[in-house]
């Protein structure tokens, strides 16, 4: 929310200067991908890796939109991997052990996920735990509850309707084939909105007096955004298409870029997480937000339980080990501040695509796991030190 | 008497603001010397300046200190000869003991082994010196502001101060607390210290200054000497403010109409220990259109019981008998409380009343927000509307409404909580110290704005340290101690005495 009075002819480069963090942000992923397109030999951008890329990260970006709000409230969430290891041994005994149908074991699993929540957000919100405490148990005890659900066994294979969840892409209507006309038109599609909606606050800030970014980077801005979306929808058209998994990432985005910025409950979260009391003594219900923050947080770890297990098409004891960690890294490298009432949906969505890349990326390259580490390591370390100096720098 | 410190022409910039603009301040071996000035007119960039937070070379100008021209780079340089600091906001870690505290950084030990006997009894000698009567091994946590406040004055002392600073030292004490600290001041100069006093109470400043130096928008208006006789409120107050304040309180007429909001039989136990009443069977009443007045001293319990009004918002084993228009009401809740009809100004206004790092625009429509929403979404014009609107009904001073509220100085910062709670159109205001901490032309402003609201009909419930803003607003002043009413003084019979000899004579 840098929103401050517009000084008369602010030029483009006062104005990055300005916002670098949010700049910054985009321009730092698109220069990670360049830097592996080009030291991978091109392989990073092939329709086949594009497609995979959003395969592997769908579960990291769908719990970081739910971890965005509990950073946001003030808290942490140390559990989300477990508990997404949990769900994913919890689908595969009810479906491969029991043989549930698909549709009714999805949706218990889902229910599991809210109850998880549940219980871990009343000890944080009505008991005042910390979170960091409640959560950590959290971690603990559900991975100790995957080992004795699946007896220290892989479950699996899932049946293909449930695979479909994760693996399934959208057919395309228009029967073209290659390249898949569906993707094509909701890539377009995307972009024509993405500018729409653009336009619009551009002119609503205009009415208002609110200080906007120059014309010419707003262009600039969507062109590049524009260009990315139809090249890597074209690139995925000419592979299988649209994957079900980044179409349901898509509107999940959407849908919490909305309830962020534009809903009562949005702004209460960020408000209760800048001043807790401020908030309470404003009439915020508090206990109940951080409660809700919480159980949102339960169930979207369990919608990533059961898209990593039907990705991998089996449960494993080891499943979402130290994705938490993942988790947490792409919301700081995405701006949130770790005092709450600080960071953005899209900011989160780019961190873990940062991350992402550099996993892909460094895999590509044969780069051991050891230097891995290290070097996404260093990449959080830098991306806050980076946020911190700015802030020091405005004030 | 010679010139201990000389600080010449100074002027610092930051960038696009000139926060200094060529002063000049001369202070005299062995005097007290006040600093006055409005909030952001530059006193404590002058003392920043002083105490080497700004190091040389990021100012212009010229540090005499003893005779010598000196250039600090860090706060060290200047402590080292004796110039010392105590900030408003106490630097003591609470957890630790006195004598931990008096010699942090500065330990009496050999070779990084701590001599704790030396300590113990260097500490005792000092507290001593500074009338605390605490021991050395008491833990921080456990005393009060005005004697934690009394810890740092040890801690300059341990350290063999030649200028002692204190900014706004009495801001968050007591009446008593406050003069038993000015007498230790005027102690410490009879024993030679020399030291400033950056103070927003002229009748604090009148009573121990020797000297008054006056800044206003960066620049040095005034020296006004104590001796010559020319020191008075008015003229400190026309310097400050660069005009005539001949009233410092607006015209109010009286007119209270029928009983808004009544209290019967209210009681309040502590927070945290069961076993203290904090408020006893206090009964009260506020008409439309009135402004009353609680007076008390700090923990008196007036914010106690302001707060566990509000929606229980303090204390436990809440009883007793709330009434809006004679009928019983809720206020079990915060939002209870607001839908009843009432709203808060809480003390604090940075902790307690403002999300610091959110818009004015947010932070206005806090209290409110379905009333900007539509099913659950906000109507983000309808929201900006609102925002302008009372940026210009209650003249809040910013270039929009889009701007962060820690950007605004505290005068716009309480208009923006008054914003906050008009919103929810409220009957009864309850204002705790609603001018703390700003400077003189915004609180005849703030003011004005609670003489507009009672205009309006609204029940005004008004908490304030300072009396005589209390006897310029009140209509009727109840005055407190220790938890309950021990009086209530009419308007006119209403003076700083009547109030005083009420509190001490129970």
């Amino acid at each position: 929310m840098e929103q401050t009075e517009r000084a008369p002819g602010i030029g483009i480069g006062d104005y990055i200067t300005k916002h670098i963090r949010e700049y910054g942000l985009l321009f730092a992923l698109i220069a990670i991908m360049a830097f592996f397109q080009v030291v991978t030999g091109g392989v990073l951008l092939r329709p086949v890796n594009i497609t995979n890329l959003f395969l592997q990260n769908s579960y990291i970006i769908i719990m970081a939109l739910g971890m965005l709000l509990v950073i946001v409230s003030g808290h942490i969430d140390l559990s989300v991997g477990s508990v997404m290891g949990f769900i994913g041994a919890l689908a595969a005994v009810m479906i491969v052990s029991w043989g549930l149908p698909v549709w009714l074991a999805g949706a218990a699993c889902l229910v599991a996920g809210i109850a998880i929540g549940a219980v871990q957000g009343y000890f944080v919100a009505y008991w005042k735990i910390p979170s960091f405490i409640v959560t950590l148990a959290g971690m603990l005890v559900f991975r100790g509850l995957s080992l004795w659900l699946l007896a220290g066994q892989s479950i699996g294979p899932f049946p293909n309707s449930f695979q479909l969840l994760s693996t399934g892409f959208i057919p395309d209507l228009f029967g073209i084939g290659r390249p898949n006309g569906v993707a094509l038109a909701l890539g377009v599609a995307a972009v024509l909105l993405i500018v729409w909606q653009g336009m619009r606050t551009r002119a609503r800030n205009a009415r208002y007096g609110i200080e906007d970014e120059p014309f010419g980077l707003f262009i600039l801005r969507n062109a590049i955004v524009a260009a990315a979306l139809l090249f890597v929808t074209w690139k995925l058209a000419w592979f299988r298409g649209l994957p079900n998994v980044l179409l349901s990432m898509v509107i999940l985005t959407v849908v919490y870029v909305f309830l962020t910025e534009r809903t009562t409950i949005g702004r209460r979260v960020y408000a209760v997480g800048g001043n807790a009391k401020a908030a309470k003594l404003s009439g915020i219900r508090t206990e109940r937000l951080t409660f809700l923050v919480f159980v949102n947080m339960g169930l979207l770890a369990a919608l990533a339980g059961l898209i990593f297990a039907a990705r991998l098409n089996t449960a494993t004891p080891k499943a979402g080990f130290a994705v938490e960690l993942d988790v947490i890294a792409a919301v700081f490298i995405g701006g949130a501040s770790m005092s709450g009432g600080v960071g953005k949906i899209v900011g989160a969505v780019v961190g873990a695509f940062i991350m992402g890349v550099m996993n892909n990326g460094m895999s590509i390259m044969g780069i051991g796991i050891d230097y891995q580490q290290v070097i996404k390591g260093l990449v959080l370390l830098a991306a806050v030190v980076f946020d911190v100096y700015n802030k020091n720098r405005e004030a | 008497m010679t010139a201990l410190l000389e600080m010449r022409r100074i002027s610092k910039t930051f960038p696009g603001v000139k926060a200094l603009d060529d002063v000049s301040l001369e202070v005299r071996e062995g005097e007290i010397h006040a600093i006055c000035g409005e909030n952001g007119a530059g006193k404590s960039t002058l003392m920043k300046v002083l105490s080497g937070v700004y190091p040389t070379g990021s100012y212009d100008g010229q540090i005499v200190f003893d005779g010598q021209v000196v250039d600090f780079r860090t706060i060290r340089d200047s402590e080292d000869r004796g110039i010392i600091i105590i900030h408003q906001e106490l630097a003591l870690v609470p957890q630790l003991t006195i004598a931990e505290n008096i010699f942090l950084g500065n330990e009496r030990a050999t070779r990084g082994v701590i001599d704790w006997p030396q300590t113990f009894s260097q500490t005792e000698a000092l507290l001593a010196k500074v009338g605390l009567r605490a021991t050395p091994g008491q833990l921080v946590d456990s005393l009060g502001v005005g004697q934690q406040q009394l810890v740092e004055i040890a801690k300059a002392l341990s350290k063999n101060v030649r200028l002692l600073i204190l900014d706004e030292p009495t801001a968050a004490l007591s009446e008593s607390d406050s003069q038993a600290l000015l007498d230790l001041l005027l102690e410490l100069k009879g024993q030679g210290v020399t030291s400033i006093i950056i103070s927003h109470k002229l009748n604090e400043v009148r009573r121990v200054a020797d000297n008054v130096t006056v800044i206003r928008d960066g620049a040095s208006i005034s020296t006004i000497d104590a001796r010559a006789g020319e020191l008075t409120e008015d003229r400190i107050v026309r310097d400050m403010v660069g005009r005539d304040m001949a009233n410092r309180y607006p015209e109010r007429e009286r007119r209270a109409g029928s009983v808004v909001f009544e209290l019967k039989n209210w009681n309040v136990w502590h927070r945290d220990h069961r076993d203290r009443q904090m408020i006893r069977d206090l009964s009260m009443t506020v008409r439309a259109g009135e402004v009353v007045g609680i007076a008390g001293l700090m923990g008196s319990g007036r914010t106690e019981l302001a707060m566990s009004v509000f929606g229980e918002s303090w204390g436990r084993g809440i009883s007793g008998q709330a009434l809006m228009h004679g009928q019983p009401v809720d206020l079990s809740t915060v939002d209870r409380a607001i839908k009843a009809g009432l709203a808060y100004v809480t003390e604090d206004r940075k902790t307690l009343g403002l999300i610091l790092d959110e818009t004015i625009r947010r932070n206005t429509v806090l209290a409110n927000l379905d009333a900007v929403a539509t099913r659950g979404v906000v109507d983000e014009a309808r929201e900006t509307d609102v925002a302008e609107g009372y940026r210009r009904t209650l003249r809040i001073r910013t270039p929009s409404v889009f701007q962060k509220v820690m950007n605004l100085s505290g005068g716009n910062q309480q208009k923006v909580v008054l914003s906050k709670w008009l919103f929810t159109n409220p009957e009864v205001l309850i204002l705790d110290e609603p001018t703390r901490g700003i400077d003189v032309g915004a609180k005849y402003e703030i003011y004005s704005i609670i003489n507009d609201l009672s205009r309006e009909g609204k029940a005004v419930i008004m908490i304030s340290s300072e009396m005589p803003e209390l006897l310029g607003m009140c209509d009727r002043i109840y005055v407190m101690n220790e938890g309950r009413f021990v009086g209530e003084l009419e308007g006119q019979q209403a003076s700083q005495e009547a109030i005083m000899s009420l509190i001490v004579r129970e």
